[in-house]
């Protein structure tokens, strides 16, 4: 457990010396966001129809923006096959780093997309399903994330190569996400989208460490 | 086998008819040798002859694709996690983050390997990396960093060191630093096999050709022998 916690520490201290990448997917989210309310005008009818789905793809795309890094320099520089040698599971490797990812990417969002959703003119419950949805969601996008990441390693053009892997498993989170905004914005229940993300996310916590360490082994080979 | 005093537990590490391909090409085979405590073993070989390959597979970070390693005659694929806590593996890339200085390099692998806070600047010493130590590594000149890559060796005691090409880039005197670890590892009773071209004195050691190996493997090949 201590180097797990050692890991998951060094990871988040390699990102906060160099922010400039974390910070970068962050931008890319806020500024990417904010160019549909002016290119669609300022109908709030059609603004609030559209945000749920805007803002989740959003999310999507800042987290894969950032997800080439999470195993290549590591790859590239020999870390991994160190990494590979230490007492902890290849699995709990990928867990550390993704849950790592995760508190630098993910959670950065949680606190600028109300900003986001208010130029959208999301009402308060919209906000709050937003937010409560990418909280839950958010260790789900870095968890797959991190399988597709260890298997584009090997592949030449991997950062072409990784949304293709990615992006269709992140179907289920958008649509839930998704549909959690809508039925605040329309007087339903949330509550029974945001479980069923939450139980996507544990399912990617029990599945994803394994099956992003196998990739990882394929890629060291 | 060699003369450094008699070792506290003796160990015997040893390869039998070890073979191993990367993709379609065979790199070597029929691989054999014993090695026991205080041994080093040489591999010597041309580019390509799969001296690094070796390297990977007695890591485990291949695997064989016949043969065995057997570590007091328990086979070492039976228990991984035991193999790799006794074996400390440099590879040619140095695993050096630019972004952290010298110092929080090296305490970042001791907490990684369960190494007490003050092993870190011990083994910077060891490669005369101390003085450098807040220094951030994207300074360091491509031996610096190779010191640093080679500091980790004696973070903790492991008895079977894997060193691939340990000198590429190092200077006279550390060099004589790296020789320095090496002959200690020895006289503590551990293996150390080295890939290495030359300019590094491993006295008393065992030489393995890997062209020789590397040639059985191609002639196995053609005749239908392997696979």
């Amino acid at each position: 457990m201590s180097v797990f916690l050692a890991l998951f520490g060094r990871e988040i201290r390699l990102v906060l010396r160099q922010p400039g990448e974390a910070l970068l997917a962050l931008l890319f989210f806020v500024l990417g966001g904010a160019i549909f309310p002016i290119a669609l005008g300022p109908d709030p009818v059609l603004l609030a129809t559209v945000a749920p789905g805007i803002l989740w793809a959003m999310a999507l795309f800042a987290a894969l923006l950032s997800l080439d890094r999470l195993f290549q320099s590591d790859f590239d520089d020999g870390t991994l096959e160190q990494l590979a040698l230490i007492d902890l599971p290849l699995a709990a490797t990928c867990l550390a780093k993704a849950l790592a990812h995760w508190a630098t990417h993910g959670l950065p969002l949680l606190v600028v997309a109300p900003v986001l959703a208010l130029s959208f003119g999301l009402p308060g419950a919209g906000i709050a399903a937003l937010v409560a949805g990418l909280a839950l969601g958010g260790p789900l996008l870095s968890l797959i994330g991190a399988v597709g990441a260890a298997l584009a390693l090997g592949a030449r053009r991997s950062t072409a190569i990784l949304p293709l892997l990615v992006l269709p498993l992140y179907i289920p989170a958008l649509v839930f996400g998704g549909a959690a905004v809508d039925s605040a914005l329309a007087g339903l229940a949330v509550a029974p989208h945001l479980m069923l993300l939450g139980a996507l996310a544990l399912a990617a916590l029990a599945l994803a460490p394994w099956a992003a360490a196998a990739a990882l082994r394929l890629a060291l080979d | 086998m060699t003369d450094t005093p008699p070792p506290l537990t003796p160990i015997l590490l040893r390869a039998e008819h070890i073979s191993c391909w990367r993709g379609e090409r065979p790199v070597f085979a029929g691989i054999d040798f014993a090695l026991g405590s205080g041994a080093a073993l040489l591999l010597a070989g041309a580019n390509g002859s799969g001296k690094s390959s070796l390297l990977r597979l007695l890591a485990g970070l291949l695997p064989a694709e016949a043969g065995a390693f057997y570590w007091n005659d328990a086979p070492v694929a039976a228990d991984p996690e035991a193999h790799r806590a006794r074996l400390a593996f440099i590879g040619h890339r140095d695993a050096v983050k630019p972004g952290m200085s010298v110092a929080e390099n090296i305490e970042g692998w001791a907490t990684l390997y369960r190494a007490p806070p003050e092993a870190g600047m011990t083994a910077l010493a060891g490669f005369d990396l101390d003085r450098l130590a807040d220094l951030p590594a994207r300074y360091l000149s491509a031996g610096q960093r190779r010191r640093l890559a080679l500091s980790r060796l004696l973070l903790v005691e492991r008895p079977l060191w894997l060193l691939d090409e340990p000198q590429a880039g190092l200077d006279a005197a550390a060099t004589a630093r790296l020789a320095d670890a090496i002959a200690q590892h020895r006289a503590g009773g551990g293996i150390a096999i080295v890939a290495s071209h030359g300019g590094l004195d491993l006295p008393a050691s065992q030489r393995l050709d890997l062209d020789i190996a590397h040639r059985a493997a191609l002639e196995a090949a053609r005749s239908g022998d392997l696979r």
